[in-house]
């Protein structure tokens, strides 16, 4: 196992650039569970980014909360502001390991392990994150729910780093984060959800339910054209357009598809039109 | 009295084999069968290693017979040329980097030329499946009591229901662990395990050494809930051989993941239930019949197989009974002893078919049991007449008291009609749990207990039964404290080293309170006769006594000693499966109170009332520890814990994906017991350890159907297959609902 240790973000970039393999780890809590098992993985260089503090704090600006590369769950569990003003941000952060893991793992690494069943990413995506990709060419901002191209796919390049995720500010008038687990606390999501509605419209978005987390355009639509839905089962439809589940080692794609299908409906109650 | 090892286990101070300081030692590592079953056709050595760096051993390198001794002598310490199950040992590697040894391992392909495996031990196998004997049943056992089948055809009413229970991975925090080194010509293996004489037995039989030129030490161990009973056997073997091989300390430590796919976990079963009722709901008669699945050896399924019929007709008084046992071969990786060893599978099924007994007979299903439940003089399915003084309907009582039961059977029917998503019910379990070997058991282990006295007047116990977090150190050092009247402080409990302590028999059973512990008090009266004291001298006068005997005797050992005596009036007949099963019986009820999430079809345990009647409580705080770490491990075998098999091995072998409940899943488990001294047991105590694993499965899944009108009959009760019930029980709803 090869570690490079950059002083600084410029060095950090030109380790990344001259080893196209390079990984670079943060928290480290995705890859260190796995360490036992992935025998291949010890022979990679790993660029640990712990001394680039000033990709550390989160900070805010008049329009913008803006997490840093290496801001961790637990930075934004403390954030009294991000509480009031992004409250799914640290129910979220909550939901992630246990608290040594929140304390350590970064949202910018939850962004890039790609996980389908992040418990980051999908509030990140339901308040219409940007993630902003530096490298030795320059600056790149993508917007999070066209981060992703497949499972595991993303638009990052081998060079590029993760330095900012910039959440616009704005007022919202709904929000909820559910994530169904095998258990209550310390659990891979099953099924996750985050709901918000502000001026810009519905997100939906979803977890766990598709090769990665993404918005569910469908299901938006209902609640933007005011669809009567009378029952869970209606949903269905809509959800089926809009995620892909698998039955896997966690689940079935019949349990995600209609928990998803559930919640949607107990949880929109107020907002589906009713019929007549 | 505090725990004896507390400030240590919570310092971090305790060391477990994997931390204790070795010098010039290799790792130890296994090479496992990738294939269900089949014959070895190639071993390939990947051609990137430095094989000369590394010691292997494969069958031919064992010196006695290659057979890890048991029940049966069946199950090879090392595949030799031909395999049973996924994960079947094949090779050992040693080395001194862990990190180089576990890329050796990797790159050695075991090539199996496979044959059709038996992966369902509920279907009959198919005639290529057929592995032992000429149907694959490793153990037929029957109890038969009165005429059952004439007493089906008379009855009013008769209930049949099936009922499954799934596997269960014991987790104990530290996973299995052996080092084996030489002292001189002295074999010494030291790990984590219950049973230090299993291991040393298995050690002589395979390796052909005398008993004098092996010494097992037990460890600290970090929980074993019987999984370090049969299972270290192997581990040791193991890693002797290679010590053997090497002339070097080896130290063989599974990781988790290691440990969750290729050891034992608890029997899968499968009972089915007939049973003939009067009108007014009593038992008549009860035909049952339970099916486990042994996995590829024999391990110890057949006793498994026997305390699950013995337990399967449940505390209750009926005159006809047959219940029918089959252990079968599958090739899965073998299944062993687990905490409550075959009564939790059976009361599962039979406390959750006496609530659909209750709701087929349109009976409250407490009514139903205060009908049964067995009262002094009445026998139990063996025959055993049960007259031991407890009331078994005070302990009932006590569990619906405590738990409000009547009241929140108002509250939650208020609550369901009302709430949009959450449901409510409540869930009663009566049952019980037979402590010590079964039958003629305990009379064959012969265990022996000393009591030593030392020069300065203090006290040592010595016993081959082991701490594995359950609490022997504390009983043990009150016990003695107790009989001879000396501080707690004066009394010291030796290490678990066989060439130390006599063979007291095995740490499981929930035997090692009651029947070692009431050794020790004989073998503490003996040590005091010893010194010329009767059994009513105390404290200062017996340590003066026993200083005085050492200046008397010097050099000599001052060791009293105590051997198993069958308690007055046990019989036991093993061909028939007649008479007194156990010495004594520990008496429960448990509620358990959930709540299901109709969203998610989750269920959660709010509330939980566990009152059982264990004889004289001799620590409250270790017994009521015990009873919610086994409320705990019943939960999640009930609700979460799911084995998920891939080839008769587990597939989800991690914790990320085998779930196991945090504090947040378990709710405040209320533990009330009710006290009638046990003549024969230590203090008056009964075994404790096992019953509580018996209860929450039942009363868990009872609650379920109350709550939600679904009828759970298998468990794990995931909320997928919850989801699944539920559509069903609508869909009777509805049909129901449109009926004329």
């Amino acid at each position: 196992m090869n570690v490079l240790l950059p002083g600084s973000l410029p060095e950090a970039l030109d380790m990344l650039a001259s080893d196209g393999a390079a990984i670079p780890i943060a928290g480290g809590t995705d890859l260190l569970v796995h360490w036992p098992v992935r025998v291949d993985a010890h022979d990679r260089t790993y660029v640990d980014l712990s001394r680039l503090d000033a990709l550390k704090p989160l900070s805010w600006t008049a329009d913008e909360l803006v997490l840093g590369g290496l801001t961790t769950y637990w930075d934004v569990i403390r954030d009294a502001r991000a509480a009031q003003e992004f409250p799914l941000l640290g129910n979220a952060a909550r939901q992630v390991g246990a608290i040594q893991i929140q304390a350590r793992g970064t949202w910018a690494g939850n962004i890039v392990n790609a996980s389908p069943a992040a418990d980051g990413v999908p509030v990140l995506m339901a308040y219409d994150a940007v993630v902003v990709l530096e490298s030795r060419r320059g600056r790149e901002q993508v917007p999070l729910d066209r981060f992703y191209s497949g499972y595991k796919e993303m638009r990052r390049h081998p060079d590029q780093l993760v330095v900012e995720i910039r959440i616009p500010r704005r007022p919202y008038s709904y929000q909820v984060f559910e994530k169904v687990g095998g258990r209550r606390a310390q659990a891979i999501a099953k099924v996750g959800l985050a709901v918000t509605r502000s001026g810009a419209g519905w997100r939906v978005v979803a977890a766990s339910v598709a090769p990665t987390i993404r918005r569910c355009p469908a299901v938006e639509r209902l609640l933007e054209t005011g669809t009567a839905i009378a029952s869970p089962e209606a949903l269905l439809p809509a959800v089926a357009r809009d995620v892909a589940p698998i039955d896997d080692i966690r689940s079935s794609a019949r349990y995600r598809t209609h928990v998803m299908a559930r919640l949607l409906y107990h949880d929109l109650r107020d907002f589906w039109g009713k019929r007549g | 009295m505090r725990r004896r090892e507390a400030l240590a286990k919570l310092t971090g101070r305790e060391r477990y084999v994997d931390d204790l300081p070795l010098d010039d030692f290799l790792w130890g590592m296994t090479v496992r069968s990738p294939a269900p079953r089949g014959r070895v056709t190639a071993i390939r050595f990947g051609t990137d290693i430095a094989w000369p760096e590394f010691v292997v051993v494969d069958h031919r390198d064992i010196p006695g017979p290659n057979v890890v001794a048991l029940i049966e002598q069946d199950q090879p310490v090392l595949a030799a040329g031909y395999v049973r199950h996924v994960h079947e040992p094949v090779l050992l590697l040693a080395h001194p980097s862990r990190e180089a040894l576990r890329r050796a391992a990797r790159s050695i392909e075991v090539v199996v030329a496979p044959e059709p495996p038996a992966l369902d031990f509920r279907a009959p196998p198919g005639p290529a499946e057929i592995q032992y004997g000429t149907d694959n049943v490793l153990k037929r056992l029957q109890i038969v009591k009165g005429d059952v089948e004439r007493a089906l055809a008379r009855a009013a009413v008769v209930v049949s229901g099936t009922y499954e229970t799934g596997a269960q991975e014991h987790v104990y925090l530290e996973p299995q662990g052996m080092i084996a080194s030489f002292e001189g010509a002295v074999l010494v293996v030291k790990g984590s395990m219950q049973c230090p004489y299993y291991v040393l037995k298995a050690l002589q039989h395979a390796l052909a050494r005398e008993e004098a030129l092996v010494r097992v030490i037990q460890t600290p161990t970090g929980g074993g809930f019987g999984g370090k009973e049969e299972f270290p056997s192997h581990i040791a073997l193991h890693a002797a051989l290679l010590a053997l091989k090497s002339g070097r300390p080896v130290k063989l430590i599974y990781d988790r993941g290691e440990d969750m796919a290729a050891t034992t976990k608890r029997h899968p079963a499968l009972v089915r239930h007939r049973t003939g009722l009067g009108r007014d709901g009593r038992l008549l008669a009860q035909d049952i019949e339970v099916v486990i699945d042994g996995g590829a050896y024999v391990t110890l399924s057949p006793v498994v197989l026997s305390r699950a019929i013995i337990h399967a007709a449940g505390p209750y008084a009926c005159d006809h009974v047959r219940i029918s046992g089959r252990a079968m071969f599958t090739n899965a990786v073998p299944f062993g002893a687990f905490r409550g060893f075959g009564a939790p599978q059976s009361q599962f099924a039979g406390e959750r078919h006496m609530d659909v007994i209750a709701r087929t007979l349109g009976m409250d299903a407490v009514e139903l049991r205060r009908i049964n439940l067995l009262a002094d003089g009445q026998s139990t399915a063996t025959g055993q007449v049960i007259q031991d003084g407890t009331d078994r309907l005070a302990v009932m009582e006590r569990a619906l008291e405590l738990s409000r039961y009547r009241e929140k059977q108002r509250g939650h029917a208020a609550f369901n009609a009302t709430h949009a998503t959450l449901r409510r019910g409540s869930g009663l379990a009566t049952f019980y749990h037979g402590a010590g070997f079964t039958g003629g058991g305990e009379v064959a282990l012969q265990s022996r207990v000393r009591v030593a006295g030392r020069p300065d007047g203090r006290i040592e116990v010595l016993s081959a039964n082991i701490e594995m977090g359950q609490g022997t150190l504390t009983v043990f050092t009150e016990l003695a404290a107790a009989r001879l009247g000396v501080a707690p402080e004066d009394v010291t409990v030796a290490e678990a080293d066989t060439a130390r302590v006599p063979n007291s028999g095995p740490t499981v059973a929930s035997r090692t309170t009651m029947i070692v512990g009431g050794l020790l008090e004989r073998a503490a009266d003996d040590l005091r006769r010893r010194v010329g004291l009767d059994d009513t001298a105390r404290g200062a006068a017996v340590q003066q006594a026993i200083r005085r005997w050492h200046r008397e005797h010097p050099g000599e050992p001052l060791v009293g000693e105590a051997a198993y005596e069958r308690p007055p009036g046990i019989a036991w007949d093993d061909t028939t499966y007649r008479g007194d099963a156990y010495g004594a019986f520990a008496w429960a009820a448990y509620v358990a109170e959930v709540e299901v999430d109709l969203r998610t079809c989750a269920t959660r345990v709010i509330d939980f009332v566990a009152v059982q009647e264990v004889g004289k409580v001799l620590n409250p705080t270790l017994a009521k520890g015990q009873v919610q770490g086994g409320v705990v491990q019943g939960i999640g075998w009930a609700l979460m814990e799911e084995c998920k098999w891939r080839e008769g091995a587990m597939a989800n072998n991690q914790l990320t994906n085998y779930l196991i409940p945090t504090s947040d899943d378990v709710p405040s488990v209320r533990v009330a017991f009710l006290e009638n001294p046990y003549p024969h047991g230590a203090g008056g105590a009964k075994g404790l350890g096992e019953l509580p694993i018996d209860g929450p499965a039942p009363a868990i899944a009872n609650a379920v159907a109350r709550a939600t009108g679904a009828d759970p009959r298998a468990i794990p009760l995931t909320p997928e297959k919850l989801m699944e019930l539920l559509e069903i029980a609508d869909f009777g709803l509805r049909i129901a609902d449109s009926a004329p």
